[in-house]
């Protein structure tokens, strides 16, 4: 039986659609059966960044208003098995998505693949609702920006109404060292305190990320890129592993931080 | 026949004006009926001032229609006003919205962006109020924790309600029919202060928790909440 994973903002632009493709990469690099699902309908994107888009012949509103079985909507990865994208409609809008259709399609899901991983669209209407339904647990991305940590809040705030076995993990994404040194930008301990939940990784603003998904291949796949390391970081993480932050320099006065850090989430 | 000589309805004139004191064993109908002879032989005269009247029930209660009734009978044309009526006995439900009024509400839980929390009494929050969430209540609000967001006490127009936080950078702080809110810049907030109107000022100002027991000594008291019940 498998475990259905949200991953959700509120505010569009925060690498929620990147952060599904890299964990989902990741899971499925450690031998896990993944699914990943884009419920973003009419804007999908999944699909291109990674890189399946000319394979798409039925999505999931022909999977709702059974035009086809689930498996001919489902997409096989390109580069190895263990990895499905079961993509959104581009043609439709957000109302042909029932909460009911989302239900049953996850818990098919579960029967076969380990992870489900849940791609939210941006806002906390229909979208957003039909997203979060089916899932066990979530994980909240934010960047290092009041704008988009007042949005997770908002999101925080209406998942925990939700019954979920879990309370929804952190994901800060987009940290650029620099910034953060210089006080430009939110601090991880700040952004960890307001929204008071744990913190499941930090990535930082790599190009290598933009350039991964232009070409349609997921930077997880890259085995030495900072980012690439930090979603298998949170897939580790996911699976149970306690592994520590990875440290945004080379330089070892770092340390102590990355401890404080893993000391924390403890 | 004894109940039919023994008085039901008392009368004393006090300095600040008339007290009636109405017999709670004998029946209503019987007990207005007899008021209502009595404010006629002692209705004051027409060039005489209007006269304020106490009355005092015992242990009697009194329906919205019954008292409607008594305000007749010591009505203005009897050149009577009734000043107020006191009863022994309260209903269960008005004792009810006295508790809640007056009592400590302790709730714990984060309130976060687009949320509202809203207490009848007194706020207890253990925990934070993010930026863009909001806390409410009639009485004074406690806060063991960050308040980032909007507080609002004493929402039913009590003044002297106040505010207090652990630590204090919220977006705005109301209490009553008052507003303030953060300045312009950025600021990094205070740790343990609270924030109540200051009369002379007419505004709201944050201080040490310290003035608290000099400028809201009634907190301290029970009747406070009893009073403002």
């Amino acid at each position: 039986m498998g475990e259905a994973i949200v991953i959700t903002s509120g505010k569009g632009g925060v690498g929620k659609t990147t952060t599904t493709a890299n964990i989902g990469t990741a899971l499925a690099l450690m031998d896990k059966k993944v699914c990943l699902i884009d419920t973003d309908i009419g804007l999908r994107n999944l699909d291109v960044v990674m890189g399946l888009e000319n394979r798409i012949i039925y999505d999931i509103v022909d999977v709702i208003e059974e035009r086809c079985k689930l498996k001919q909507a489902l997409i096989k990865d390109k580069r190895f098995d263990y990895l499905s994208v079961l993509p959104a409609a581009q043609t439709s809008d957000k109302s042909a998505v029932t909460t009911e259709g989302m239900k049953k399609i996850i818990a098919e899901l579960k029967q076969e693949y380990d992870y489900i991983i849940i791609d939210c669209p941006a806002g906390i209407e229909q979208g957003f609702q039909n997203a979060i339904v089916g899932a066990d647990k979530a994980i909240v991305v934010t960047t290092p920006e009041k704008s988009s940590v007042r949005d997770a809040d908002r999101i925080i705030g209406l998942l925990e109404k939700e019954e979920m076995a879990e309370p929804p993990r952190l994901v800060i994404n987009r940290i650029r060292n620099h910034m953060m040194k210089s006080g430009d930008m939110l601090e991880i301990d700040e952004v960890v305190q307001v929204l008071s939940i744990d913190l499941v990784g930090i990535v930082i603003d790599d190009d290598e990320v933009i350039k991964a998904s232009n070409k349609g291949e997921p930077v997880a796949f890259q085995p030495t890129t900072k980012a690439s390391i930090a979603y298998r970081n949170i897939a580790r993480r996911i699976l149970g592993e306690t592994v520590p932050l990875q440290s945004l320099d080379t330089e070892k006065g770092m340390m102590q931080k990355v401890k404080k850090f893993f000391g924390m989430r403890a | 026949m004894v109940q039919e000589k023994k008085q039901l309805i008392t009368m004393k004139g006090t300095k600040d004006g008339l007290t009636l004191f109405i017999d709670d064993t004998c029946s209503f109908e019987k007990a207005i009926f007899e008021l209502d002879h009595k404010m006629k032989e002692s209705r004051p005269k027409q060039d005489e001032p209007i006269v304020a009247v106490r009355v005092k029930l015992g242990t009697r209660y009194l329906h919205d229609e019954q008292i409607e009734q008594l305000k007749q009978v010591i009505g203005a044309k009897n050149r009577f006003t009734i000043h107020s009526i006191e009863s022994d006995v309260v209903r269960r439900e008005e004792a009810r919205m006295w508790q809640t009024n007056s009592e400590v509400k302790a709730i714990n839980r984060i309130v976060r962006s687009g949320q509202v929390l809203h207490v009848t009494g007194d706020l207890l929050l253990l925990g934070d109020v993010n930026p863009g969430g909001k806390v409410i209540a009639t009485g004074n609000i406690y806060i063991m924790g960050n308040l980032r967001g909007i507080a609002h006490a004493g929402i039913d127009g009590d003044r002297e309600a106040f505010i207090a936080a652990s630590f204090m950078n919220p977006s705005q702080l109301r209490i009553a029919d008052y507003i303030s809110r953060a300045p312009d810049y950025e600021s990094d907030g205070v740790y343990m202060e609270c924030g109540l109107v200051d009369e002379e000022k007419d505004k709201i100002i944050i201080d040490r928790l310290q003035v608290l027991s000099h400028r809201r000594k009634e907190i301290n008291r029970f009747e406070r909440r009893i009073q403002n019940g």
